[in-house]
């Protein structure tokens, strides 16, 4: 519970710096990749491209989904309640958030282009709304003020019982929309006969943003440690202060 | 250190909105006594009691109550406790004989103690019979007292038990407080009423800006 | 001296219900509001073929409006006076709290419906008979206690101080979307619209089922923690 004396030098470490430069690399090629070297789509020409963001960024949506919820049953779970995974569960949540928020436009655009609509009721799509909704929710939940440990009660069980609740959002979706029987397909990605290239380039974006949001977390769970810390010593000095009126 | 204390508390602090509340708390009671917590407005006392119904965390320093650490476990406490808050926890569109009823069937209390209990309250068949919304404040205490009393707790707290309440009615929870103690519970009252509680107590704490002045 | 979780339902239950009888808040309030949303639907939407068309979805949009009413208003009844406090002092199963709180807004929101679905049928012109009925019935069991259980259970997070209850919409509604995906699709077998048959719509309240178990569960496993300080 000391407080940090020395200057400020940034939260990175060794081993972050090295996977931010992993991801750094990773995500320079799939730009460059993503806009020059691949080839275009035999049916949806350039607009293909938006499937290099879309596609992982989904794909880290859903992972952060799943790393805060697994992150809230290790805290609920462990006797010592380990702080560590409270922030894990925060900073993915907020890290999440913003690749929801990035699928959705990415695939709202891309249905434009391809599609006319900005919009379709897709099930992965719509899912994502509801994840993206369910999660600012959730930082509500964890902006509600007290302690560290009050907070991550709280918001811990609100993660699991969104655990609960979105397979069930989920399933509704697909029973609902398969009644709606539609002969084409029902998201831009089914129909495209991915060459080599493009193949390699999706992999490697899913790889890249992986990386990139496992950095995001670390840092952002870093930050919230001392943000915690600092309240701590908030608190430290407020009882000194309190201390010291008596003494007067 | 013995922990036949009912409290016991070593620099304890309670945190409310990012406010020590308790700054450093260390006060030991014993089994039976009825203890006197004054002090100004803000001092803390509320927090005190709530802090040992197990209603607030207890952040830093020793917490022990009626051998429970609050700073481990704050819920096991809770059913050897009883605390009468500012507020007095009553639903206005019941009777004082259905708030009482419905308190004594969540607690398991049996149809004779929750009888007895509104007769040490000096609460008749005709008052028994009105809804809570159209009592004058010192009946809806003295409701909130035959709820506390039917729970037989062995720590009571009581918060400004006195307040909005005639002579007469500061009479009977003297009355009651003193039969409780005979009985065998530890009272700890947060009082403003310094004469009339001093008369009361067995013992005076002091408590200032979270922390405990002197106690006599 | 602690009592069965059931005991302490029952004794939940029965004194919200008696509260309600005695202020009759959803009588005077909540029904009359739905009754008006009912009506001005049909003031937006200006096309009988249509009303009768998306009348389940309209009977349940409505009942989810109502839903955030009758939520708060049965946390109102604990925080007025600091019940819920002194619930939690007295060391209280908050499971049955859950329960009793749960089995209270069940009854109030079947109530609701019940006026809803009438006035559907007055107003929007839907029929339902025979084996729609049934279906109708069991749909309308299983989406409430579905409600009731996410509606106790978010409510008592958001029961209270500090402007918290403006997060029980966000936090319930997307909760909430299944109920209302599945209820619809149910409902709207039972009044055959658009050509459905009856049989159409048992899936949807298989999932309405399997939601009120979950969330039941859940919600006796989390209640206590969302509601504690």
């Amino acid at each position: 519970m000391s407080s940090e004396t020395q200057s400020f030098k940034g939260v990175g470490t060794p081993t972050t710096r090295m996977y931010g430069l992993m991801a750094v690399i990773a995500l320079g090629w799939v730009f460059l990749g993503g806009l020059f070297f691949t080839p275009e789509d035999a049916v949806q020409g350039d607009a293909v491209r938006i499937m290099y963001v879309h596609v992982p960024t989904a794909w880290v949506a859903y992972l952060a989904f799943i790393v805060t919820g697994i992150a809230s049953a290790c805290w609920l779970i462990g006797k010592k309640h380990s702080m560590g995974f409270d922030r894990v569960a925060g900073a993915s949540a907020e890290v999440g958030v913003l690749f929801m928020a990035m699928t959705l436009l990415s695939g709202s655009l891309w249905g434009r282009i391809t599609w006319g609509t900005f919009w379709v009721w897709d099930p992965r799509l719509t899912t994502t709304a509801f994840l993206f909704v369910t999660y600012l929710g959730y930082l509500a939940v964890r902006g509600l003020g007290g302690t560290a440990e009050q907070r991550a009660r709280r918001s811990s069980v609100i993660a699991l019982l969104a655990v609960l609740e979105i397979p069930l959002v989920h399933f509704s979706v697909v029973l609902w929309r398969s009644l709606h029987q539609r002969a084409t397909v029902l998201s831009p990605d089914g129909d495209i006969k991915m060459d080599g290239l493009m193949l390699f380039t999706l992999l490697f974006g899913v790889f890249g943003f992986t990386v990139l949001f496992a950095w995001l977390v670390s840092h952002r769970q870093r930050i919230i440690a001392m943000q915690d810390a600092q309240q701590i010593n908030a608190l430290d000095a407020a009882v000194t202060e309190r201390l010291k009126e008596v003494q007067a | 250190m013995s922990t036949d204390s009912v409290i016991n508390f070593v620099d304890a602090v309670v945190v409310y909105n990012g406010y020590p509340a308790l700054a450093g708390v260390t006060l030991r009671v014993e089994r039976n006594e009825i203890v006197l917590l004054q002090g100004p407005n803000g001092a803390g006392k509320s927090t005190l009691l709530r802090a040992c119904a197990g209603l607030m965390p207890v952040i830093r320093g020793t917490a022990n109550v009626l051998g429970y650490d609050l700073t481990v476990d704050r819920e096991s406490v809770r059913e050897r406790v009883g605390l009468l808050g500012h507020q007095n926890g009553l639903f206005g569109e019941l009777t004082i004989a259905e708030n009482v009823a419905f308190w004594s069937t969540v607690v398991g209390a049996s149809v004779e103690e929750r009888n007895s209990a509104m007769e040490r309250m000096a609460i008749d068949g005709k008052l028994a019979g009105r809804r809570v919304s159209e009592l004058s404040a010192g009946q809806k205490r003295r409701c909130a007292l035959a709820c506390l009393v039917v729970r037989r707790a062995e720590l009571w707290l009581l918060d400004e038990p006195h307040a909005g309440l005639d002579a007469k009615g500061r009479d009977e929870i003297d009355r009651i407080v003193k039969e409780a103690a005979a009985s065998g519970a530890t009272i700890v009252v947060a009082s403003h009423e310094i004469e009339r509680a001093q008369q009361l107590a067995t013992r005076t704490i002091s408590l200032v800006a979270g922390q405990v002045r002197d106690s006599q | 001296m602690s009592m069965s979780t059931s005991r302490i339902a029952r004794a939940v239950a029965a004194k919200d219900l008696r509260i309600e009888l005695r202020s009759r808040v959803v009588t005077n309030q909540v029904l009359p509001f739905s009754g008006l949303v009912m009506i001005m639907f049909a003031f937006a939407l200006d096309n009988d073929d249509v009303l009768q068309r998306v009348a389940g979805g309209l009977v349940w949009l409505a009942t989810l409006f109502s839903l955030f009413i009758l939520v708060q208003r049965t946390f109102a009844v604990e925080t007025n006076d600091g019940a819920l406090d002194s619930l939690r002092v007295a060391g209280v199963n908050p499971q049955g709290i859950f329960m009793g709180k749960a089995v209270a807004l069940f009854v109030q929101l079947l109530v609701l419906e019940a006026m809803l679905f009438i006035a559907a049928i007055v107003l929007y012109r839907v029929n339902v008979n025979g084996s729609g009925l049934v279906l109708l019935v069991t749909c309308v069991l299983c989406a409430t206690a579905g409600l009731a259980f996410v509606g106790t259970l978010y409510g008592g997070l958001t029961a209270g101080a500090r402007g918290r209850e403006t997060l029980l919409p966000l936090l319930l509604l997307p909760v909430v979307a299944p109920v209302l995906i599945c209820a619809t699709r149910a409902t709207e077998s039972a009044f055959r619209s658009g050509g459905l048959t009856v049989g159409e719509g048992w899936p949807w309240v298989a999932v309405l089922a399997v939601f009120a178990a979950v969330f039941g569960l859940g919600g006796l496993l989390s209640f206590s923690s969302l509601i504690e300080e």
